[in-house]
């Protein structure tokens, strides 16, 4: 039960990592976060503390993606603005 | 390192990239452009060079980072930003309301701030993305009488120098400069990690120090520079098909192209 209890903790952190990270998502914040909400409502009857870890794993590389995503995203726009004579 | 700061690095907060068509119009009267209810954020070069600033420190070549800009009140938020990427503390060179200090105030400004925090490296953005004046670096060195390396690819520090890769027209140059130096980076010198929350969360605790900018000698007049005018580009105009080469030849001749 202790276990369960820590995990809810960083579930909740989870969520608002990614809810925080979610504010630039491309195609908004509201559409992102409805998709996070439901996303983790999906799950919340799931009581296996080994299945929640992978869970929560999947969520941590979910944030690494967008990290991904916005770096390339601001990149490809410095690029083409300020490089675009270069070779390819 | 008898308490002196080792690292410090300097930017500036400006209107962040769009990332989908201009978000940006020009103002009313077309003396400049709408900056009212933009979005505003770190300027990407000055993130690059934050990054490189953190990763000395990390990397144990720096005992600290200080983060700096000159701006208003609302830049306060940015150096949180910063805080949160890593620097150590922030400092901001607070200016009034309405003010729009450019290259030359920003310099004077860290210039006074290295002169009080005595920094053994200063890294800036090469540019600035709102105005792209490209100035800053320079003249902070030529204030503080500091050899530069500009548009740096790479950075290695060694004993009282820095070795830095510099991007130029002809190629790539390397430069050593002894220390204390300006330096500007560049896009390629590494890619610059996001500002998570949990980072903010802890930035919070960590010192940020309001100095007015007349107090740095800033002088609060008004810009020496006076924008003329800012317009769009024009729309651009449908294509046409023609049937041949010779019909090709006989338009251009005609819009004068040829």
């Amino acid at each position: 039960v202790r276990m369960a209890n820590s995990l809810r903790g960083e579930v909740i952190k989870l969520y608002k990592n990614l809810l925080y990270l979610g504010r630039e998502y491309p195609k908004g914040a509201d559409y992102f976060r409805s998709r996070l909400k439901a996303a983790f409502l999906k799950n919340k009857d799931e009581k296996d503390p080994e299945k929640i870890k992978q869970l929560i794993a999947r969520g941590e590389f979910v944030i690494k993606e967008l990290e991904a995503l916005y770096f390339l995203r601001k990149y490809r726009a410095m690029k083409q603005r300020y490089y675009s004579e270069d070779k390819p | 390192m008898a308490g002196k700061p080792w690292g410090a690095h300097l930017r500036q907060v400006r209107p962040p990239e769009p990332a989908v068509p201009p978000q940006v119009r020009v103002a009313p009267g077309g003396a400049g452009v709408q900056t009212q209810g933009v979005k505003h954020g770190l300027n990407p070069f000055c993130e690059i060079a934050l990054e490189e600033a953190v990763r000395l420190r990390e990397g144990g070549k720096a005992s600290e980072v200080i983060a700096v800009s000159l701006g208003t009140k609302a830049s306060q938020e940015t150096l949180r930003t910063a805080l949160a990427v890593g620097a150590d503390r922030a400092v901001l060179a607070e200016v009034t309301e309405g003010a729009a200090p450019g290259p030359l105030e920003v310099a004077s400004a860290l210039a006074a701030l290295a002169r009080r925090l005595q920094p053994q490296l200063v890294l800036l953005g090469k540019q600035a993305i709102d105005d792209d004046c490209n100035q800053t670096a320079q003249l902070l060195a030529a204030m503080l009488d500091w050899p530069q390396g500009t548009f740096i690819s790479r950075l290695e520090l060694e004993s009282g120098a820095v070795r830095v890769q510099r991007e130029v027209d002809g190629g790539l140059e390397t430069l050593r400069l002894r220390l204390p130096a300006v330096l500007s980076a560049d896009l390629r010198l590494n890619e610059p990690r996001y500002a998570t929350l949990p980072n903010i969360m802890k930035a919070k605790k960590k010192p940020l120090e309001v100095i007015p900018a007349s107090d740095l000698g800033v002088s609060g007049g008004p810009s020496r520079l006076k924008v003329l005018q800012v317009q769009e580009p024009p729309a651009r105009a449908g294509g046409e098909k023609v049937e041949n080469v010779e019909t090709l030849v006989e338009k251009l001749r005609q819009s004068g192209r040829i």
